[in-house]
């Protein structure tokens, strides 16, 4: 009964659903859109299916409530054209009964008229039959008005039933979704800094949105919309054959091959989706590229040959899209065709049917509009496939995140060191990233209270390595690290971190205003500690220039920051926290002279009176360290004092005399 | 979206028109059927009449066909026409922003130019699409079916008075809450990506400050809040969707009241009022597409307006229309008297900078952050363009020059040393396509780049990724050094090129460098001292101006702001 275009309209509006989308493409399209984005696969289907339905078990009696509710709520559409096709037999008996009456006297039964125009020879005599009419009466509307008014409520039953559903299935959907961010945002706060280190940082970040953006909208849209499509279809299928078993033999023949075709069409654009999405990738890393390059492109003449490659990628781009929106925009206009072709078939069969007295009308228009009804939950049906393939792959890779190893948990009865003096041990020391790659081998080193251990070597010698023993970013392999003579390993990681402050070269600042960044180390200080902190660090004056002074918003890149600046900020953030050992990254590579001075500065008076592990670039903190470590290829290849090692004339002899002596030389 | 298409559009105006058409038969056609189907109600169907039946059908599932076809061919030349008109914009936005100069590129920032070109257009495309099949379909259809229905059967068309205005009222009822809800879904959004995204980036520190519990509580805000918001969205939805399909129904049940009680007086017959209902419902379903394509086309607009801006911009910098030539170029460059200041900025970046920049000498610029040694030297390839003064090349000031013939001069390695994706090899011949191997090697090996890219797997292959970012910092600015050598320019600028370079390959680079540029000028911005000690000359500016011209020794004794700068980085006794 409803259009041609119901398919369409009926998925469009379905699509809105859930607002912004990302992973399935552009929200509301055809069905043909439905599937855009290349579809993965999971490794292991079965298994990570029954994992996201165990996911899904905090809400197993509201899924049992929308399970019910969502085939009750179908009701409308399965009963109610049957029902409504009771009316319009009404209205047929009414004009049917009318149009005889002429021909008869008033009294005559539908059986006596039936008789009189079968011996009459009238071609109304079958119609007839096919009718409850009797001569003379017109429409009954009393029998139609009760039955319009069962309709009505079947009607507002079923939409209660579908806002029941759709409710309960919202709150089940953004619940679950919540708990998977938290479950992998707590997951995350678990996880060895390795696996931060070896994990590309986008890889872990779309798992936790556009991955569980994508599982939002399938338990969201998808669930429900597959729930009621089943019911339907088989209510539908249900209705049909009652109705008339050969119409909905030959229905049943139709409709296949609508569904076939409909898949056969998605699976070759789903190809074209898969080749369109990778052209725009390439095309927009060359977009990306050439613009970050922009510079370079222009200095060195490479506009036209820039320009020529672009043309080419775009043109091809062109051609992917343009068949694969020519394809996927076949499957519209396919569908309605054989959706039209049932129509007419039915209205043909169903028309000579009612002619010849074996069905009533009504049942015809109800027929038609159960085949027209039955087209939708088809394309659903035949689209879920791939839904659920990338839902699950999504579910997949979120639940491998959650599967990864996590670091060995704190201990049970941990020591909690009342006063930190800042003596700290390192006693035979073994570690590799690498199990076949020697890194650190028997270490021993004692660094006592207020004693300075220096770091050097050439660039990429791996000195970042001890700082992640120190904090225990990373576990020994063998050997221990001893803090005030405890074994760090039976203290608590957050306490033994924070009775260390660490300045680093990779200055992280988060989005937020300058006092809380400072403030980050320490639990609710005051203004006073706070502006105490940033005058040690001598940032106090350069945030007084900001307009908003202390208030002044970092942004998320903290680019409206110099280098220097940053680091600054971050040495603040350490008087703030007050630690009794420190870790510094002295090298300030990009930080301009005249801040370099501040920021030596403020190191040097951080320094002062605590136990400090510096990464150092600076001969006089080399030269006036207690104890340096001299590394190269990730391993270390000296120990000793700065005399010491001068003396040995070894590998640090010949980096100080390459680093130092030329500028000692040349500076005279 | 009203500027941007017309332009775009333009070219394809006779296939639009195409589609429109096709679309404009379709719409026509579906109107068609219903009509077709009452008549085999009531001549056939009432009548008894099976040959009625029959022909109508047939010709039913002709004009079936006839739709599908004209749909299959509106498809294809609506999909060709929105991906050219796509590929067009791209085509014509990259070609824009290759024009534009460093100026222009900073009032839009790379990041989103990016995205408008591909994002945007992407955008735009999309909308295209739908517009040439339902924006011209739904209206055709909600109209036409108003028609027929009115046609079929005037009183009862009454009843669209009461339908129609309900489902507009809660379509926009609706809207009005969801528009805003979106806006803030996105915005919130954006808000778990940015916490995440730090919490990312700062794992370290995160764990060095034992901060984590107050991670996961900021985390936990941002997931609730959003979490919050996409409910009530989803909601509204879930609240909206049942209530569209009650009033369909609905509908249904009043017109067969209705159309029963018409019947029954005899001013209509039933196969009108199956036409009728089907009408009905074709004129809801459009009306809800119409509103749907409302909720597409701000966000495609505002993708349009975003694309038109940068369309519009005038380049600032253009090739003179007499250029001048320099016929046997040396690379003298001199600065005379150049004042910069950014349009509309209260202060001059630079200001008063005369100095000359001869061949065989390096001159160094030194100075600390924010006092324009960047932007100087980006005067030199007319990145910008200065605001009063001149910088010339060979005595020819550089706004005279074609820019290309310009460049050809100029080896630069800029601040963060970019690498294109491909190969070493690739990128090197960046700089000079007809390089022969020998040639990239003896442009790696004074770059200091020959034994890594030696270790590299492949050599020379190695596959190098977009930016650079599968080698270090400091094999990214050798990388970037070699690509410039190899250029043989006459002018070599570089912009604190050696930072990520530890001391000893900074000195041996330089070495190299010195046989190499002995013709060539040589202009160094950096902050190491240790880079510049030896320049031929010194420029130290400070606040955009000139603090003192010399050479090292000269200025350690002449300039303060010089000593200071030396003094921060070594100490007294090491100077000494």
């Amino acid at each position: 009964m409803s259009g041609p275009m119901r398919g369409q309209g009926g998925q469009a509006g379905q699509g809105g659903l859930g607002g912004p989308r990302r992973r399935r493409g552009p929200g509301f399209g055809p069905p043909g859109h439905m599937a855009m984005m290349p579809t993965e696969k999971a490794r292991n289907f079965r298994k990570t299916v029954r994992r996201f339905i165990g996911a899904l078990a905090p809400e197993k009696y509201r899924i049992l409530l929308v399970l019910v509710v969502a085939f009750m709520s179908t009701a409308g559409q399965v009963f109610g054209p049957k029902i409504l096709g009771q009316g319009i037999d009404k209205v047929m008996d009414g004009i049917v009964g009318k149009n005889v009456g002429q021909y008869f006297p008033p009294g005559t039964t539908h059986e006596q008229a039936v008789e009189l125009l079968h011996q009459m020879n009238s071609p109304l005599a079958d119609v007839f039959a096919s009718t409850n009419a009797i001569p003379g009466v017109g429409i009954d509307f009393g029998a139609l008005a009760s039955i319009l008014l069962l309709l009505i409520g079947l009607y507002v039953a079923a939409t209660i039933f579908s806002w029941i559903a759709w409710l309960t299935m919202a709150g089940v959907a953004q619940r679950t979704v919540y708990r998977m961010r938290r479950d992998v945002d707590e997951k995350l706060a678990r996880l060895p800094l390795k696996y931060f280190d070896t994990h590309p940082r986008g890889d872990t970040l779309s798992r936790v949105t556009n991955d569980i953006d994508n599982i939002a909208n399938t338990l969201q849209q998808s669930l429900t919309q597959i729930l009621t499509a089943l019911a339907t279809i088989i209510g539908v299928l249900v209705m049909m054959i009652w109705i008339s078993p050969i119409l909905a033999a030959i229905s049943l023949l139709v409709l296949p091959t609508a569904a076939i075709s409909t898949m056969l069409i998605a699976r070759r654009s789903q190809k074209q989706f898969a080749s369109m999405w990778e052209r725009t990738g390439v095309l927009n890393g060359q977009v990306e590229e050439s613009h970050t390059g922009h510079s370079i492109v222009k200095i060195f003449g490479h506009q036209e040959d820039t320009i020529r490659r672009f043309d080419e990628e775009n043109e091809s781009l062109y051609d992917a899209s343009f068949r694969a929106q020519f394809i996927s925009g076949i499957v519209m206009p396919t569908m309605s065709f054989i959706g039209n072709l049932s129509y007419v078939v039915i209205a043909v069969l169903g028309g000579t049917m009612v002619a010849t007295g074996s069905m009533s009308l009504g049942d015809v228009q109800a027929f038609i509009q159960y085949s027209r009804s039955f087209t939708m939950p088809i394309t659903q049906v035949a689209s879920i496939t791939n839904i659920l393939q990338s839902t699950i792959a999504s579910a997949e890779r979120v639940f491998d995140l959650l599967d990864e190893p996590e670091e060995i948990a704190d201990p049970t009865q941990p020591v909690v060191l009342e006063s930190v003096s800042g003596h700290v041990t390192l006693e035979k020391l073994s570690f590799r990233y690498e199990p076949d790659k020697p890194l650190i081998e028997d270490l021993n080193a004692d660094v006592r209270s207020g004693e300075v251990l220096a770091i050097v070597g050439p660039t990429g010698a791996g000195k970042t390595t001890l700082v992640n023993l120190l904090m225990r970013f990373y576990e020994l392999d063998k050997g221990s690290i001893c803090l005030d003579g405890t074994d760090t390993r039976l203290m608590r990681r957050d306490d033994l971190r924070r009775t260390f402050g660490m300045v680093l070269q990779d200055t992280w600042l988060f989005g937020g205003t300058i006092r809380d960044n400072i403030a980050y180390g320490c639990d609710d200080p005051t203004e006073e500690e706070i502006l105490a902190a940033a005058q040690a660090a001598h940032v106090d004056h350069f945030v007084r220039t900001l307009p908003d002074g202390y208030d002044t918003i970092i942004d998320d890149d903290a680019s409206n920051l110099s280098q220097g600046e940053k680091q600054l900020l971050t040495i603040a953030r350490a008087f703030l926290a007050d630690p009794q050992i420190l870790i510094l990254d002295e090298a300030t590579s990009s930080v301009d002279t005249r801040t370099e001075v501040l920021v030596q500065k403020a190191m040097a008076r951080l320094m002062k009176g605590r136990t400090a592990f510096v990464i150092a670039h600076r001969l006089s903190t080399i030269r006036n360290a207690d104890e340096i470590l001299v590394m190269d290829h990730g391993q270390i290849v000296e120990q000793g004092t700065h005399k010491k090692l001068l003396a040995k004339r070894g590998f640090y002899y010949d980096l100080y005399n390459s680093q130092f002596e030329e500028a000692v030389a040349e500076a005279g | 979206m009203r500027r941007l298409l017309p332009t775009f559009l333009g070219p394809y105006r006779w296939r639009i028109a195409l589609v429109m058409s096709l679309v404009a038969v379709q719409a026509l056609g579906n109107l068609y059927l219903p009509s077709l189907n009452a008549d085999i109600i009531n001549y056939g169907v009432i009548r008894g009449d099976t040959d009625y039946i029959l022909h109508t059908g047939a010709f039913m599932l002709g004009v079936t066909l006839v739709l599908g076809v004209c749909s299959i061919v509106g498809v294809y030349f609506g999909a060709m026409t929105a991906m050219a008109v796509g590929r067009d914009i791209r085509s014509a936005l990259f070609r824009k922003v290759m024009e534009f100069s460093q100026q222009e590129t900073n009032v839009f920032g790379t990041p989103s130019l990016i995205t408008r070109n591909t994002n945007d257009v992407t955008q735009v495309q999309m909308v295209l699409v739908m517009a040439f099949n339902i924006m011209i379909m739904a209206p055709i259809m909600a109209v036409g079916g108003v028609v027929m229905a009115i046609r079929e059967d005037v009183p009862l068309s009454g009843l669209l008075v009461v339908i129609i205005p309900t489902v507009i009222l809660v379509i926009s009822l609706v809207a009005l809450r969801a528009l805003p809800l979106f806006r803030s879904l996105q915005s919130k959004t954006d808000r778990v990506n940015q916490v995440m995204r730090e919490k990312l980036a700062g794992m370290r520190v995160i764990r060095a400050f034992a901060r984590t519990e107050r991670e996961e509580r900021r985390f936990d805000e941002a997931n609730r809040d959003l979490t919050a918001t996409q409910l009530r969205v989803n909601q509204l939805f879930a609240m909206m969707i049942p209530f569209l399909f009650a009033v369909m129904n609905l509908s249904t049940v009043a017109i067969v009241w209705f159309g029963g009680l018409r019947i029954d007086s005899g001013g209509m017959q039933i196969g009108n009022l199956a036409a009728f209902l089907q009408y009905v419902m074709m004129v809801l379903f459009s009306v809800l597409m119409a509103a749907l394509i409302f909720i597409m086309v701000p966000r495609a607009a505002a993708s349009a307006e975003r694309i038109q801006q940068v369309l519009e911009v005038e380049e600032a910098l253009c090739d003179p229309d007499e250029p001048q030539e320099i016929a046997a170029p040396r690379g003298v460059v001199e600065f005379r008297d150049v004042e910069f200041r950014y349009p509309g900025a209260e202060d001059a970046v630079l200001c008063s900078i005369s100095f000359t920049a001869r061949p065989g000498e390096t001159t160094a610029i030194v100075g600390s952050t924010g006092s324009g040694k960047s932007t100087l030297v980006n005067l030199i390839p007319r990145f910008y363009d200065v605001t009063s003064g001149a910088v010339l090349v060979d005595g020819v000031d550089v706004r005279n020059l074609r820019q290309e013939d310009l460049w050809r001069l100029i080896g630069a390695v800029p601040q963060k040393a970019f690498l294109f994706s491909g190969s070493v090899a690739t990128n090197l011949r960046y700089g000079n396509e007809l390089a022969d191997e020998a040639a990239i090697w003896r442009a790696l090996t004074i770059s200091q780049a020959g034994d890594f890219v030696r270790e590299m797997e492949g050599g020379l292959e190695a596959e190098i990724d977009q930016g650079g970012a599968n080698v270090s910092g400091g094999q990214r600015q050798r990388l970037a050094i070699a690509r410039a050598v190899i250029k043989e320019p006459k002018i070599y600028v570089f912009d604190d090129s050696f930072s990520a370079l530890d001391f000893a390959t900074d000195r041996r680079l330089r070495r190299a460098l010195k046989a190499e540029t002995a013709e060539s000028t040589v202009i160094i911005v950096a902050s190491r001292v240790g880079t510049i000690m030896q320049a031929d000359q010194i420029v130290v500016l400070e606040d955009g101006e000139i603090a003192g011209i010399g050479t090292h020794a000269q200025l350690m004794k002449e300039c303060k702001t010089y000593r200071e700068i030396v003094l921060s980085q070594l100490t007294e006794e090491e100077v000494a």
